[in-house]
């Protein structure tokens, strides 16, 4: 064996160790934008603030289930302007909102992908996202207060028409805990 | 022969004073022996606005009949056959009834013009295509004829009129923009100081855009980076920005975050996936796009896809063509094996832009969990 073979040897050898880390490593990347597939627990929400008993369960739920949240947030679109306008005002509500969510659901090692739906009503809103996407899951806190959030209409027609199991949680009344634009909050 | 020269008149409302302005730049360009004609003007039974066309020759209108109704319109053929070399053509957004050339005024403009004829023309901002809805949202009147944004921006000037909403209320109740019995309708639904505040700050902001796009022009790059910097600071006199995004769900935190970035800037911004070419939008892909497209759309935001195999390349390509100066990533997963020899994203994306473009990188929420 002559020194020429033993070059042309180490040559062959540090062009197949190159090729082997250059594939290696595209194929990290590519492997690393590739999504999977996925089960998902809906969580909807309007206003400010949400019960963080709400959370917390779907939460437990997801984590549980190896599931993605998908807290979204239902803007009602008046008549007067397109129902696909642009709404710079309730986008402003619901990001610190879809934040807070996200940074709970962050420390409990739980996937989120978030949404804003808009629709007519709360309720239009909610239609036209289970029509787009499919769940495993809808966690809905009910909430006492009139005129805020999910009416008991809304959540009949939720049960009877959502492809999926749907979770209605009651609040009690030692429930004061919130989930806000500012983090988890208690109010009196 | 060349195309003409295109100066539009735009304004916040009706009322301002467009075609009085039109008016009265056409006197002065009559005086100094210019051969123009008005096309078309619509007085609105302004007395003062029909005193001024007085002395400047008008090309009669044609008469059209549609549904039974005879209506005037501007007259092209006759327009064209008579060649002047300025013309006045009043209301850009007008839509012309079947029958015609073409379906709008401003097509027939562009005829106008590709005959080497300059054109004065006036339009008021809401019929602008791109601010129809913003307008509505701002003043909840939706206006029917529109033209396309690339029509302002291919003038070769625009000029602002522009009054204070009080003035223009004052001359409202004067009866100096609509007849005595349309007055009080006016004043009750379109023509409130809070309307007209919101379309004069859309009609500044329109205008400074356009002032802004042509002065942006690309130029050479010649000297150092620093020079290149420096000659580039006195330009970036308005600010707009670029999110890179994946459709992944990761990418929605980066554009809340670019959004709320260009809220505070007052800015416009983009959002750009630099998609491979062999890579196909089906499954959870299409999934995730469709939901960045839908984000874009509830923000106001404009979301692009640009096939390049190279993502620095197709993100520089846009940024260059679209006028970025902010780009916004997020924080790129641990490199491995050969990987870590290579420039990071942002230092090989402030390589490739134009210099002066920041940008700025969001890190992982993981990330931040673990800090």
């Amino acid at each position: 064996m002559t020194v020429e073979h033993v070059l042309i040897g180490v040559a062959l050898l540090a062009g197949l160790v190159g090729g082997y880390l250059i594939a290696r490593s595209r194929w990290g990347e590519r492997r690393s934008e590739r999504p999977q597939a996925i089960h998902q627990i809906l969580l909807p929400f309007t206003g400010t603030a949400i019960s963080r008993r709400a959370v917390d369960a779907a939460l437990r739920l997801a984590r549980a289930e190896d599931a993605t949240l998908m807290p979204a947030y239902m803007a009602a679109v008046p008549k007067s302007l397109p129902l696909e306008c642009a709404i710079p005002a309730e986008a402003a509500k619901a990001m610190p909102m879809l934040e807070a969510i996200e940074q709970r659901a962050t420390a409990q090692g739980v996937d989120v992908d978030s949404r804003i739906e808009r629709g007519r009503s709360y309720r239009h809103a909610l239609a036209r996202l289970l029509d787009r996407e499919r769940f495993d899951r809808v966690v809905v806190p009910a909430t006492a207060e009139v005129g805020a959030g999910l009416s008991g209409d809304d959540l009949v027609w939720l049960l009877e028409k959502a492809p999926a199991e749907v979770l209605i949680l009651r609040p009690g009344p030692e429930d004061r805990r919130f989930v806000t634009a500012n983090g988890a909050q208690a109010t009196a | 022969m060349g195309a003409g020269h295109h100066k539009v008149f735009i304004g916040m409302a009706a009322g301002v004073g467009k075609t009085f302005r039109m008016l009265q730049e056409g006197h002065a360009e009559q005086d100094i022996g210019r051969d123009l004609v008005i096309g078309y003007m619509e007085p609105h039974k302004r007395p003062e606005t029909s005193k001024l066309a007085e002395g400047l020759e008008t090309v009669p209108r044609r008469r059209v009949t549609y549904r039974d109704t005879e209506l005037e319109e501007m007259d092209l053929p006759a327009l064209l056959a008579r060649a002047p070399e300025l013309a006045l053509i009043d209301e850009l957004a007008h839509t012309n009834p079947p029958g015609v050339e073409h379906e709008k005024r401003y097509e027939d403009v562009r005829d106008v013009l590709a005959a080497g004829i300059d054109v004065f023309s006036t339009v008021n901002v809401q019929h602008l295509e791109s601010l129809n809805d913003q307008v509505v949202e701002l003043t909840g009147t939706r206006v029917r004829e529109t033209i396309p944004d690339a029509v302002l921006g291919e003038a070769d000037e625009v000029v602002l009129i522009d009054l204070t909403p009080e003035a223009l209320i004052d001359r409202l109740r004067a009866g100096k923009v609509y007849p005595g019995e349309s007055i009080e309708a006016a004043l009750n639904n379109f023509f409130t100081v809070e309307n007209l505040l919101a379309l004069r700050e859309v009609a500044l902001r329109q205008v400074a855009q356009e002032v802004e796009a042509k002065r942006l022009v690309v130029e050479e790059p010649l000297g150092t980076r620093e020079e290149r910097v420096a000659a580039e600071v006195p330009k970036a006199v308005g600010e707009r920005l670029l999110a890179l995004v994946r459709p992944q769900p990761s990418s929605q935190r980066l554009v809340r975050r670019a959004w709320r970035s260009a809220q505070r800037l007052g800015t416009g911004l983009d959002l750009l996936w630099v998609k491979p070419p062999n890579q196909p939008i089906e499954g959870e892909v299409e999934r995730q796009v469709t939901a960045l497209r839908h984000l874009a759309s509830v923000l106001g935001a404009t979301f692009l896809i640009e096939e390049s195999d190279h993502l620095v390349e197709g993100a520089a390509r846009v940024v260059r063509e679209r006028g970025i100066t902010y780009i916004m990533v997020g924080e790129s997963l641990p490199r491995r094996g050969l990987a870590k020899l290579r420039e990071s994203l942002p230092q090989r994306l402030m390589r490739a832009t134009p210099p002066g473009v920041d940008v700025r990188i969001v890190a992982r929420r993981e990330r931040k969990e673990e800090q």
